[in-house]
């Protein structure tokens, strides 16, 4: 047990970790302290994130650390080993005392692992153990993130290691107002909320992921385009159009669908991301001055594809149920194929007039 | 402004005669499904809820059940396929920020 936790202590100090400014002698061995102030590098990181650059290896070592002059009085708040995570709630606690309790959910935020089972109940006790942190603070309650809630029995870490388990609020910047008002939380800061920034944040890593499938629709569409009556020719003089017709309904289902959520008419995803596609179907055959056929086509093609990146979008936001995702799934993938299928037709058949 | 999914299809069942009020359920619902009255948890926004199951797993008397899971169209069409997901899996992708 003693060789366990030393050795990932030592993981935790060692390696040149910039963020770590000190030690604190305790009953349980030294304890890393933490900076609450980050760094440009810090940022850094966090935007390479956002655009999807080295998710993998984005991780803190699982362990116990220390913010400003913590006591054995002061308040265990438990974390995930997602360094951004980690830094949102260091940076929170800038100058509050406290022990932070870093569970091992192999890098990845708090919520997402509650809801797989790593950010856990046992996951919880093991940690408790193996870095003795009742030992350390075990005068103050352990303060868990509310979203770590799916994936952890309160009651049973409660009843089989015999701390006090209280659930803090959603949002770690609501966190010094929880601990000031003796661990009470306002309504508020129990709910998710799902702002245009927060609709926003998604939208890098979501074109990053997306643009392989995107440039291939593209080329396929390149290559459709030289079938016609008089045989097949590349028809490069249409790339452009084409090219132009994509990006717009590619950017606009993958930006301007998450950030008018809100107003697209609707519940359903799929719903929601086909009224975007009408826009763009539509300011495409004015701008481009299709014929009835073309612009139909066009049209359909750009609802199909809309409405599959809407749904695609469900994953993104922290209000969709599965049940009700599979349900949209059965009715709207049929019909966006259909669509899709239709549109195609239509465009295609224009080059037999 | 707070954003509702799809009515009547979330399978979050309460039983108010194994509930003994502790309000365990309102505090770690991110979307404010319960409320409490007369010493009891009802549900009062069925449709909010997102069957995250944080209530079901911290309810202490087996009062509240869910058949919980992730909202995402990639991770549920790529089970459908047979896929493991690439979504919310190891390498944590799109809503996994």
């Amino acid at each position: 047990m003693r060789d366990r936790k030393d050795s990932e202590q030592t993981v935790a100090t060692a390696g040149g970790r910039r963020w770590v400014v000190g030690e604190i002698e305790t009953a349980a061995g030294r304890v890393p302290r933490v900076a609450t102030c980050l760094t440009w590098r810090d940022r850094m990181g966090a935007m390479a994130m956002r655009w999807g650059i080295g998710r993998d290896r984005y991780k803190v070592a699982p362990g116990l650390y220390a913010v400003g002059n913590p006591t054995g009085e002061s308040p265990l708040l438990a974390s995930a080993n997602y360094k951004l995570s980690f830094d949102v709630l260091r940076e929170a606690m800038d100058g509050l005392d406290a022990w932070l309790l870093v569970l091992d959910t192999k890098g990845i935020n708090v919520w997402c692992a509650a809801g797989k089972g790593t950010f856990g109940t046992e996951e919880l006790i093991q940690r408790l153990v193996v870095t003795e942190a009742s030992r350390v603070a075990g005068g103050a309650p352990l303060v868990l993130p509310q979203l770590g809630a799916p994936g952890i029995a309160a009651h049973e870490v409660r009843r089989r290691t015999g701390l006090r388990v209280v659930y803090g609020p959603v949002r770690a910047s609501d966190l010094p107002a929880y601990l000031r008002h003796g661990m009470r939380a306002a309504p508020a800061m129990r709910q998710v909320q799902f702002t245009l920034r927060d609709r926003l944040a998604v939208v890098p890593v979501e074109v990053v992921q997306r643009l392989i499938p995107c440039l291939l629709v593209m080329l396929s569409l390149f290559l459709a385009a030289g079938l016609g009556r008089h045989g097949y020719h590349l028809a490069m003089a249409q790339w452009p159009g084409i090219a132009l017709a994509v990006w717009v309904n590619f950017l606009a289902g993958i930006a301007l669908t998450p950030a008018l959520l809100p107003w697209l008419p609707g519940r359903s995803f799929a719903l929601k991301g086909a009224g975007m596609g009408v826009m763009t179907g539509a300011a495409l055959w004015l701008f481009r001055r299709y014929g009835l056929a073309e612009g139909l086509g066009v049209g359909l093609l750009s609802m199909a594809s809309c409405s599959f990146l809407g749904l695609m979008f469900t994953g993104c936001t922290p209000y969709t149920s599965a049940s009700g995702v599979r349900r949209e799934i059965r009715w709207a993938i049929p019909l966006q194929i259909a669509a899709a299928a239709v549109g195609l037709v239509l465009w295609v058949l224009t080059r037999w007039r | 402004m707070k954003m509702i999914y799809l009515r009547n299809v979330v399978t979050l069942r309460l039983d108010a005669d194994k509930c003994i009020g502790c309000g365990l359920c309102r505090e770690v619902c991110p979307h404010g499904v319960f409320a409490l009255s007369e010493g009891r948890s009802r549900i009062t926004d069925r449709d909010a809820c997102m069957e995250c199951g944080a209530c079901a797993r911290n309810c202490p008397v087996d009062a509240l059940w869910v058949q919980n899971g992730v909202g995402c169209a990639v991770g549920i069409l790529n089970s459908a396929l047979g896929r493991k997901s690439g979504c919310c899996g190891e390498k944590q992708a799109c809503c996994c920020g």
